[in-house]
């Protein structure tokens, strides 16, 4: 007996995150080991690469959910499929992996003792603001997606009623109309131009006329069975989504490679750049990051040299404030550009130097700026470099700086950037 | 062109799903399934993922376990590496099957034939769901289930409860009554009960803890003063009843983590039996739908090349073979089955003499209502099933350098691997015997766990973990005692509170 009781329910506009909770439980429960895993990934992104999720792995063991089951050892009798050669009786070598038993084989590459998932890009931006202590509402602008506008973008074939562009449509209409009904209106016309000829030696009551005069009605039948309006007649108005942003800008990032910088303080440094990219990558369309190293010489470099080369030697600052300015002169008017730097240093400069700095950054840099911030990274006060730069501070609105010594640091030194309601 | 046709083009749209289900409805019907009735539900492969991350039920109440789930199978999925299985089905009433909205129609055909009817009426008859199982009102506890412990995490604060969870996760499989039957409750009843088993069960607790033994019972051998009397299979029903300082709401969460993993059950231990019943009706069902005209080759065509990729058993030596697959098992068992009625050989006369040349579909739904893996193996596998799928034997004992081939697919093994397969289907032996033993009821409260060594196997050796889950709900120490076949304590295993 069956009953024929049916019901289908569509429940595909049902939320399909059923899962969230679990997964943000998930997430949460094994957050220092993603915050480390996330560590790595950012060390390993470059500066412009912080827009996107992330494949993360960790350790399988602290994921596993311990049961009472059976470990090696005792013996085991078990049926496999597929004998070809054995015979009762026969001994064989003990395969490496136990046949049979929990057996997860895994061609995937994926090792056993990994548990591999991705972090969304909201996820993984999450964990790469929690060390900087950022304002809410900051982070919330970060990690928007940019805002877009419609615009049109000329006419489609398809779309919503709404959209329908009459004049479009009906010369579309038009069109159609001459071609189909063309053929027919040539054949009518060569008709009637018989019947004109035939009505001189014939009568009307004629078969031959009558029939001519059935074909000229058939013609006119099938002119007008030509509709009017079709639906691939129809054009619809366009539009496409465009981002806001139409503005472009350069960010300079300005690091000292002196042997005293070490890899912590280059971890540090690279936050604060990606923190820098990262707002305006919200502001404006179009970014383009120049790296620029110094010790005692400046150059411009690609950023695998910017973070992971090093320089013994002595430091001089104002090497790579010329070559900033230079570069500004040459490359980026300030008609075309928004300019920002970053600027990170332990604070060692020589002496007689610091004054040289402050000189260039009045004349050359800071008048062409939107902004600038620079941090120490250095546990010790009263370096040259900072007192030098205190006066700039006073005199420069667009002008921020900060002492760090952990990540909680960075922030404030944007503070004012993101005050800002439009920069 | 035949006029019959139900479609021809492999897009589905409601009105052939319906018109579909009414054919194998009808079919189903002409060949006595006995079903619930049946609520299909389309659904986006995102909702899949999230089905299967909840094991399968369709309302479940949240903990990081499921999420887990969800991310690997999530990020597996994006890779490629995964596909989704066509099919979920809940056992309740009505039965609920889940269509995929990717899929062809001839796939949604399959699914309504192997999901909605093949399982729906295995549900329905087999002795062990119509024993441990309530269909109706499965859908009400989960509800109530996910109500509560989300009012917990409320009241009680998130990592309280997840603690709990974890706890009961990780002695859920010994938290199933294997002879008991537990009652039937609808949501209603369960609240309404909940809160008078919350008082009721706090009272008897300290009625148990309460009395400070008097001197006489003192005196008296510690047999008459063992506690439970007799071992216990069901630790987490023991926790339940008589850990002494479970708070109510955290008792109430044992008690839903428990009844569910008995609503789970049956399944662990009808798999070849079940993907075996479901794979031979879908069969059935489709080719009948050919015959009579209904679906067109190209139907026929991709269906067959689906059932050909489920039905696929890797040999022991392939880089896929990852055990036997239950749906090649047991689908060849069931067709093995109506052969034997059928077309029988004197080697089935001899091997089943009560069934060879039987009514195929009487045997068939007998063989489906009344048995379980161990016991549909052990009965109905036939030589010629062994030969097909050239089974053989291997014991591999630890002492030994060598593994050993006990039997293989010929006149001597026949038996043998019978009873070696029957024996490898059975949950008993497959996981460790523990019980509760023994709680020091006059000392320091320690529970005692005891594990019966079976074939000299020892427990893994994430046992402590365990152990320190088994301690958070008991709330003192506890000890494991590992028994040797020999009926001698070999191990100890403690675990300080």
């Amino acid at each position: 007996m069956v009953n024929k009781v049916i019901q289908i329910v569509d429940r595909r506009l049902n939320g399909k995150n059923k899962s969230a909770v679990n997964r943000q439980k998930f997430i949460h429960r094994f957050r220092s080991q993603i915050k480390k895993a996330v560590a790595d990934a950012i060390n390993k992104r470059g500066v412009t690469d912080l827009d996107k999720g992330e494949k993360v792995s960790i350790p399988a063991k602290d994921t596993s959910e311990p049961f009472f089951h059976h470990g090696e050892g005792g013996y085991r009798e078990r049926i496999h499929p597929g004998n070809k050669e054995f015979q009762q009786g026969d001994k064989i070598a003990r395969p490496e992996e136990s046949s049979g038993r929990g057996n997860e084989a895994s061609n995937s590459g994926e090792g056993q003792d990994e548990f591999i998932f991705e972090l969304t890009r909201e996820e993984f931006l999450n964990f790469f603001f929690e060390d900087l202590e950022l304002p809410n509402l900051v982070k919330t602008r970060l990690a928007a997606i940019n805002e877009t506008k419609k615009v049109r973008a000329g006419h489609t074939s398809d779309g919503i009623p709404s959209n329908i562009n009459v004049i479009r449509s009906l010369r579309n209409a038009l069109g159609r109309r001459i071609a189909l009904r063309a053929p027919y209106y040539d054949s009518l016309i060569e008709a009637e131009k018989q019947l004109e000829e035939l009505l001189k030696h014939y009568d009307e009551t004629d078969t031959v006329v009558i029939m001519l005069q059935k074909e000229i009605e058939q013609l006119k039948a099938k002119i007008a069975r030509v509709p009017f309006i079709d639906t691939f007649d129809l054009r619809y108005d366009n539009r496409v989504d465009r981002p806001k942003p139409v503005t472009q800008a350069v960010m300079f990032c300005i690091m000292d490679i002196s042997g005293s910088m070490g890899t912590d303080e280059k971890d540090i440094a690279k936050r604060f750049f990606m923190l820098l990219y990262l707002f305006l990558v919200k502001t404006y369309e179009k970014i383009q990051v120049i790296f620029i190293s110094h010790h005692t010489e400046a150059h411009e470099v690609d950023e695998e040299t910017f973070f992971y080369s090093r320089e013994t030697g002595g430091t001089v600052v104002s090497s790579a404030l010329n070559l900033m300015s230079t570069i500004i002169q040459q490359r980026f008017p300030t008609s075309q550009w928004n300019i920002y730097a970053a600027q990170a240093s332990d604070g060692d400069n020589w002496d007689n130097d610091s004054r040289e700095c402050t000189k260039i950054m009045s004349e050359k840099i800071m008048p062409y700026m939107q902004y600038y911030a620079y941090i120490e990274i250095t546990g010790d006060t009263n370096k040259n470099l900072w007192q030098e730069y205190l006066t700039l501070k006073d005199q420069w609105k667009n002008f921020a700086m900060q002492r760090i010594e952990t990540l909680t640091d960075i922030y404030p030194v944007f503070r004012k950037l993101f005050e800002k309601k439009n920069a | 062109m035949n006029n019959k046709l139900l479609s021809e083009t492999s897009e589905w749209t409601f009105e052939l799903i319906e018109k579909y289900h009414k054919e194998i409805a009808r079919i189903a019907g002409n060949f006595g399934l006995d079903t619930y009735p049946v609520q299909l539900e389309i659904i986006t492969a995102e909702q899949m993922m999230d089905a299967y991350a909840s094991i399968g039920m369709p309302i479940v109440y949240s903990h990081w376990s499921f999420g887990k789930e969800f991310v690997r199978n999530e990020a597996r999925y994006k890779k490629g590496q995964m596909g989704l299985a066509y099919e979920i089905v809940i056992n309740s009433n009505p039965c609920i099957a889940y269509l995929m909205e990717e899929n062809t129609m001839t796939m949604q055909a399959l699914v309504i034939a192997h999901a909605a009817y093949g399982h729906n009426s295995f549900f329905k008859n087999n002795y062990l769901f119509t024993t441990w199982t309530s269909a109706d009102s499965i859908i009400d506890y989960l509800l109530f289930a996910k109500n509560y412990i989300a009012q917990c995490e409320e009241r009680y604060g998130e990592t309280q409860v997840e603690e709990i969870l974890d706890s009961c996760h990780a002695l859920r499989n010994f938290g199933v009554d294997r002879y008991k039957r537990p009652s039937r409750l609808s949501m209603q009843e369960e609240q309404a009960r909940q809160k008078v088993r919350e008082e009721y069960l706090q009272s008897q607790i300290n009625e148990l803890w309460r009395t400070i033994p008097a001197k006489e019972v003192l005196s008296k051998a510690k047999n008459d003063w063992q506690f439970p009397k007799e071992p216990q299979e069901n630790i987490l029903y023991f926790i339940e009843k008589n850990a002494p300082f479970l708070e109510p709401w955290q008792r109430e969460i044992v008690r839903i983590v428990r009844r569910i993993a008995q609503y789970f059950y049956p399944q662990r231990q009808t798999q070849v039996m079940n993907e075996g019943w479901a794979t031979f009706w879908h069969y059935t069902l489709l080719n009948q739908l050919y015959a009579e005209g209904l679906v067109t080759d190209g139907f026929m065509i991709e269906f067959l090349q689906s059932h050909t990729n489920v039905i696929h058993q890797p040999a022991f030596d392939s880089k896929y073979y990852s055990g036997i697959n239950p749906y090649a098992l047991g689908f060849a068992m069931m067709t093995d089955i109506r052969r034997i009625c059928e077309n029988p050989t004197d080697e089935d006369r001899h091997w089943f003499p009560d069934i060879a040349g039987s009514d195929w579909n009487k045997t068939l739904h007998f063989a489906m209502q009344n048995f379980k893996d161990e016991s549909f193996i052990g009965q109905y596998l036939s030589p010629k099933v062994i030969r097909d799928f050239k089974l053989f034997s291997i014991l591999d004992d630890y002492n030994e350098s060598e593994i050993a081939v006990t039997s293989i697919h010929n006149e001597r093994g026949y038996q043998y691997i019978r009873q070696v397969l029957s024996e490898q289907y059975n949950l008993g032996s497959n996981e460790p015997n523990i019980q509760v033993y023994d709680v020091d009821r006059k000392g320091d409260r320690t529970l005692t766990l005891r594990h019966m060594q079976y074939h000299g196997m020892p427990l893994d050796k994430s046992i402590n973990e365990v152990l320190k889950h088994v301690v958070r709900l008991w709330g003192f120490d506890v000890q494991l005692e590992t028994v040797s076949e020999a009926n001698s304590i070999i191990h100890i295993f403690e675990c300080k509170h």
